[in-house]
């Protein structure tokens, strides 16, 4: 799959985060392997539009999500937020610039301190950063705090255990919050949280959205989710982009048989529609040896002599639809003998 | 296995679990767990258990098993297994049963197998214990079950241990464990819900080939509804230590009577919706089950909830079909039902905008 090629980029200038060439390797032990968490791909984000990113475990779409963040500095590659390289800043600049870059995580109860009350948890970005005097930072924090849905007394009196875990997502969001940041990097915020609170939460991220004015990175492994949050959808896999899209075409009419395999894997609600079956055999293969070509080949149903060693490159197929496959689903000049 | 398997009676009533009650003493209080639930598993039929982190289905499907903390547990009622009633066995007289008659999938295949352990080993064990076999003809059995599952190169897996196996491999090893015996009765406790998407729906196929290869009863517990729809035969949806509607698997979806089960289904984002479609919620959560609330335990959540359904709790009973239990006042459909919801759809109405 590809991830080569930059068709699906918008102008320059346009964006607020610009991501080129994205790769993030680690070393595997002494043996001088590496495992190539995330291979070479380019994205970007307008102001106040939510990317979804999805796909399976090890796809590297967390490593992606940190790889913003300089956590840790990315192997190479370009990442331009507001006009600012994050790649070649000093460390104390990129504290500074992490300040309009936050992040929200899995599990809610443990990224916060078990034993700080909720509240100073929330004020301490605030306070490490000095912005405004005391009772100015506390208003500030009382007010995210009752944005988000946490009683701002009870935060005061009480430690993250007395939570539950939907409210601990909440409070996480709360300090993400605190400094205005423009941009929130969510990296599967909902999928520790039973289905009840995981919709409070979603609309949730919504509404802050809209208030704060904020752009949004949504990285799920949940396609329903992520279709529900974002506007545009990267779908990853073995560390490349397979297909990007508005959220609303990539689920009528994806075009990567990589996407359609997700799509049809989900289980849908509805004993009408039947279990389906596995629509596809195997797992995905070891990032550390990725197939050759095409990263999909060896479990693609569609794959072709061409897939196993040519690498396709990012193309429009349609308008804002771009696709990474030589014999995509529909919109490519030859499919020839594909079947779906 | 196959002697068992001949042997079995192909229909009829396999479990009845009457007014089973797991209690357990904590500093905090009695967690009522389970508090009262009947349900009955007919051979070779699939059962889902559906409900939050919390609503009791876990130790639900635990408790019928037997498989709890010996100390501070109170397990009250009755649960008849072929006939015989295993409420007051010890875990030494059940160890007959588990693995040989009933058997589990547990929901992390990281932490289940023994790390130190060949994979073979792990499978064969119970094929030496409980059906007597030798060393060599378990190791046999071992690969056909391997190969049962679909694991290629079975051969080669067997001297294999758990750390060289991706997640889903790891799970299909414990499905060849729990299949060893040829159990009449196998719980899987959210099966899938470690495992990525795709390998989700292989795993879910192969669970439901070999129950019906091998009529075997499936207790499937899993919190997501989707899971449930394509692969049981009948549900139960469990809240606060309850089972508070049950139907045919067809039946529940079409006509589900609980206003708790109805706010699950809508709450889950649906991939027909267009994006940044509002997502209906349930407000508030589970409830505390040390201090469970009077009447409905649904009630403080429910919309549609009214002075009755704080004071008196409402018991199951029966919708048009009889095997459609649900427990509640003001069932999905009802006049007040509706009332309510003319109501609260001019209230909606009236806050648009303001979110």
């Amino acid at each position: 799959m590809a991830g080569t090629g930059k068709a699906h980029l918008r102008p320059q200038g346009e964006a607020i985060l610009r991501v080129e060439d994205l790769v993030v390797e680690f070393p595997v032990g002494r043996t001088g392997l590496k495992v190539n968490a995330v291979s070479g791909i380019s994205f970007d984000v307008l102001r106040g539009e939510t990317l979804g990113i999805v796909g399976e475990s090890g796809c590297g779409k967390s490593t992606t999500g940190r790889a913003i963040m300089q956590l840790p500095r990315p192997t190479s590659g370009s990442i331009v937020f507001e006009g600012t390289e994050l790649t070649t800043l000093s460390g104390d600049a990129m504290r500074e610039a992490r300040t309009k870059i936050q992040m929200i995580f899995q599990d809610p109860i443990s990224s916060l301190n078990p034993r700080r009350k909720v509240r100073e948890i929330v004020l301490e970005p605030l306070a490490i950063w000095k912005r405004g005097t005391d009772a100015e930072q506390g208003a500030v924090v009382d007010r995210v705090l009752e944005d988000v849905g946490i009683d701002p007394q009870r935060a005061a009196e009480s430690q993250p255990h007395q939570f539950s875990g939907g409210q601990c997502q909440r409070i996480s969001i709360a300090r993400s919050l605190v400094l205005d940041p423009e941009m929130i990097i969510c990296d599967e915020p909902v999928s520790a949280l039973d289905v009840s609170v995981q919709a409070q939460v979603l609309n949730l991220l919504e509404d802050l959205k809209r208030q704060y004015g904020l752009t949004m990175i949504f990285i799920a492994h949940d396609l329903a989710v992520v279709k529900n949050i974002s506007d545009r959808v990267a779908v990853m896999y073995l560390g490349k982009f397979c297909e990007v899209a508005s959220s609303d075409a990539l689920y009528a009419r994806p075009a990567h048989p990589y996407t359609n395999v997700l799509l049809s894997s989900i289980p849908v609600p509805d004993p009408e529609v039947g279990f389906r079956g596995a629509a596809v055999e195997g797992e995905p293969p070891s990032p550390v040896n990725p197939p050759a070509g095409c990263r999909f080949n060896p479990r693609c149903p569609n794959a072709q002599d061409r897939c196993r060693t040519e690498e396709p490159a990012i193309r429009e197929i349609g308008p804002g639809h771009f696709v990474a496959c030589h014999f995509p689903l529909h919109g490519g000049e030859a499919p020839v003998s594909v079947r779906v | 296995m196959t002697t068992q398997a001949e042997n079995r009676v192909e229909t009829g009533t396999l479990i009845e679990v009457r007014a089973l009650k797991t209690h357990f003493q904590t500093p905090r209080g009695v967690v009522r767990a389970v508090d009262g639930v009947d349900l009955t598993i007919e051979r070779g039929k699939s059962l889902g258990i559906v409900g939050e982190s919390g609503s009791g289905k876990t130790i639900l499907s635990r408790s019928i098993m037997g498989l709890l903390p010996r100390y501070g547990t109170i397990r009250e009622g009755s649960v008849s297994f072929q006939g015989q009633e295993l409420i007051d066995r010890s875990p030494k007289e059940m160890r007959g049963i588990w693995g040989r008659e009933m058997a589990m999938i547990f929901q992390d295949p990281m932490t289940s197998l023994n790390p130190l352990m060949k994979i073979g080993k792990q499978i064969s064990e119970p094929l030496m214990a409980h059906l007597g076999m030798d060393r060599s003809s378990a190791w046999e059995t071992a690969e056909k079950l391997l190969r049962d599952v679909r694991i290629p190169e079975a051969g080669r897996r067997l001297s294999q241990y758990p750390h060289e196996m991706s997640g889903g491999m790891r799970q299909r090893v414990m499905i060849a464990i729990a299949l060893a015996c040829g159990p009449t009765m196998l719980f899987a406790d959210e099966p899938t819900t470690a495992l990525d998407v795709t390998v989700q729906a292989q795993i879910l196929q192969l669970i439901n080939e070999q129950r019906r290869e091998r009529n075997m009863s499936l207790i499937l517990v899993t919190h997501d509804l989707g899971v449930v729809a394509g692969n049981t035969d009948e549900i139960a949806v469990m809240y606060g230590g309850k089972i508070v509607e049950k139907a045919p698997t067809r039946t529940l979806f079409a006509h589900m009577k609980m206003p708790y089960t109805e706010a699950l289904l809508q709450s889950i984002p649906k991939m027909d919706q267009p994006s940044h479609s509002r997502l209906a919620v349930i407000p508030g959560r589970p409830p505390d089950l040390v201090n469970p609330p009077a009447g409905c335990r649904f009630a403080p959540r429910c919309a549609y909830a009214r002075e009755r359904c704080q004071v008196e709790e409402p018991q199951l009973v029966a919708a048009e079909s009889p095997q459609h239990v649900y427990a509640c006042f003001y069932p999905v459909g009802s006049p007040e039902y509706l009332e309510r919801k003319v109501e609260l759809s001019r209230r909606t109405d009236t806050n648009q905008g303001g979110r």
